[in-house]
């Protein structure tokens, strides 16, 4: 399928220009580890568990939107996004390459935040991690589209947070229900339906959004 | 016309005669159910947008979001007064209603900041009508959240009470949301013949030059 | 292959380009020249398709797999060498015998040696050179320039010379520009805006 074949072309242009520029990761891998250590004096003496659970999903929010921040940069130097629009691929390629470059350095950040978190503070069970997992595919997802449209206008880094964080408050919810709640399986299934409904809408919007 | 049911706006709680939180509760529900209605007829102008590529559209769904987010304003002040009223506290989180309220009323303000700060043009018009189209989507994902939320993350304290409305009530209740509802078709159609009437203006004055 | 009608832009209250009328038949060359901000690189973006006409018809007869634009940037990526990028657009404009045919180009363009190199240690004259095979590099019927000879330097531009002189009458050209001087005698047709 071709456009599959784009959407991977797509893709691993983003990882070979990150390992090229290595800006982006390493700034996400630095963030979290001092956020977390920031959180461990920010909470007080017997928080307990949950409180951990609630700054750890802060933590995730927060080291996206640093990611996505400069998700399509790239593409803004030498105007390359035009060459990419005038290309004869879907424009939601574009955007589905986007979302799982932005997603793979996600979880590579996660790959050293969640052991640091476990060691910090609490641990994590399988369920919590799937609603990690769940929660991570919406944030890149919906972040990637609404990155696009801030980088339309001025002050993108300012707007990118505004735009993004309404929108990632249930998936906060769903992670933190998967972490916590004795029925954690219905806040994964929140999230899959978040994730569902979200990234086909960002898909399907992509195309609008980046022309005129 | 929107003056006369404003009136009977103020009248209808005074029939009701069941103090200041059953009166507030006659203005706060309809005023949230208008803001309901402001961004659904804000998304569905934006999908017009995208479909129909008219810019007109465009237009009339800022407008309509614009009215939402006034309402939702209001929603949420009514609401914090009904809190005081009814259970002594400016804010509480176990209304989902309220919670739900700030949550749109937050995306809806970032609306705002995405449309003035991209040019005049497809561009904004486009990204506008997205953004209103996913904020007409959060309502139910965001309401749904709100209800899982409230496991663990905020115990029930205050029950949630709509009240028992008898016939007259429920009468007055009817003749609140008509007027408010009329009040918000007001105000949309003037902001929106004044923001034409100013296109039009420019458009007239660059004509002569 | 290109009608337009009456096509106009405007972003909001700023007029970017007044209405043009255009019949621009296969094989032909139009230059089209005018003063900054006159809208030339508004049209021709119109004609790329990466923008819509705020009124008027454009039917630009060919669709975007058979187009080729050089913009005033040079829509490649600085972090990617110059052989990375062409692969991609090759690869998404589904060029047949791609590692070919991207040698042919990078060789004609006297960017081989380079070819390993990123971007970002291009000079601007190499960018635009780059650029150029990009634009080239599916064999478009339609080539849509926007001052292709501003950022080159003297070597660049005679290839470009050399290049438009073997493409002039197989492919529809049509070019804004600075200096008509230089690509006169292949237009047949002329545009003046503002």
């Amino acid at each position: 399928m071709s456009y599959l074949a784009d959407v991977a072309a797509l893709t691993r242009k983003d990882l070979r220009v990150e390992l090229r520029a290595r800006d982006t990761l390493p700034a996400m891998l630095l963030f979290v580890l001092s956020t977390l250590v920031v959180f461990h004096f920010a909470l007080p003496e017997g928080a307990g568990d949950d409180a951990a659970y609630g700054l750890l999903w802060v933590a995730i929010v927060f080291t996206a939107l640093l990611g996505l921040a400069r998700a399509w940069v790239p593409e803004q130097e030498h105007g390359v996004l035009d060459g990419l629009v005038l290309a004869p691929c879907d424009r939601s390629a574009i955007w589905l390459g986007k979302t799982l470059a932005t997603l793979a350095f996600l979880l590579a950040a996660q790959v050293v935040a969640i052991p640091a978190f476990v060691l910090f503070f609490a641990p994590l069970d399988a369920t919590a991690l799937a609603g990690v997992l769940l929660a991570n595919v919406g944030i890149c997802a919906v972040g990637s589209l609404m990155a696009a449209m801030a980088a339309a206008g001025r002050a993108r880094e300012l707007l990118l947070p505004l735009l993004l964080l309404p929108l990632a408050i249930p998936l906060v919810v769903g992670g933190m229900g998967a972490a916590i709640s004795p029925d954690g399986g219905r806040f994964l299934l929140f999230l899959a339906l978040y994730d569902a409904v979200f990234a086909v809408l960002s898909w399907a919007s992509f195309e609008y959004v980046v022309t005129e | 016309m929107g003056v006369a049911l404003v009136l009977a706006l103020l009248v209808a709680p005074e029939d009701a005669d069941q103090g200041i939180s059953q009166r507030i509760f006659y203005i706060h529900v309809p005023i949230a159910l208008t803001a309901y209605f402001c961004f659904g007829l804000g998304a569905w102008k934006a999908l017009m947008l995208l479909w129909r590529g008219d810019s007109r559209y465009d237009l009339e769904s800022y407008v309509a979001v614009h009215q939402g987010t006034i309402f939702g304003a209001l929603t949420l002040i009514t609401g914090s007064i009904w809190a005081k009223a009814s259970w002594g506290v400016w804010w509480t989180w176990s209304s989902n209603q309220l919670v739900l309220f700030l949550v749109l009323f937050l995306f809806y303000c970032a609306y705002f900041m995405l449309r003035f700060s991209i040019e005049p043009g497809p561009r904004r018009e486009r990204s506008s009508a997205v953004y209103a189209l996913f904020g007409v989507v959060l309502i139910p994902v965001s309401f749904l959240a709100i209800r899982l939320a409230e496991d663990f993350i905020h115990p029930t304290v205050f029950t949630r009470e709509g009240p028992q409305m008898t016939g007259t009530m429920f009468a007055a209740f009817c003749v609140s949301w008509a007027a408010v509802t009329l009040l918000a078709y007001v105000l949309y159609r003037v902001e929106l013949l004044g923001k034409r009437l100013d296109v039009d203006l420019r458009e007239l004055r660059e004509a002569l030059q | 292959m290109i009608r337009a009608r009456g096509i106009e832009k405007r972003y909001g209250r700023r007029r970017a380009l007044a209405p043009v009328d255009l019949d621009v038949p296969r094989d032909a060359f139009l230059l089209v020249t005018g003063a900054n901000g006159s809208g030339k690189t508004t049209l021709l973006r119109l004609l790329a398709g990466l923008a819509a006409p705020t009124r008027g018809s454009l039917d630009v007869g060919v669709d975007r797999a058979r187009l080729g634009f050089l913009a005033h940037e040079p829509l490649v990526y600085r972090e990617l060498t110059g052989v990375e990028n062409l692969e991609l657009f090759g690869r998404l404009y589904r060029v047949p015998e791609r590692r070919e045919r991207i040698g042919m180009l990078l060789e004609r363009f006297g960017l081989w040696e380079a070819r390993n190199e990123r971007v970002s240690a291009f000079s601007r004259g190499m960018t635009q050179r780059l650029a150029l095979c990009r634009a080239l590099l599916h064999g478009p019927e339609l080539l849509v320039l926007d001052e292709p000879y501003t950022a080159l330097d003297e070597q660049g531009a005679d290839l470009l010379d050399r290049a438009l002189d073997e493409l002039v009458g197989t492919r529809t050209f049509v070019v804004s520009t600075h200096e008509p001087k230089r690509v006169e005698r292949l237009a047949t047709a002329r545009l003046a805006l503002g």
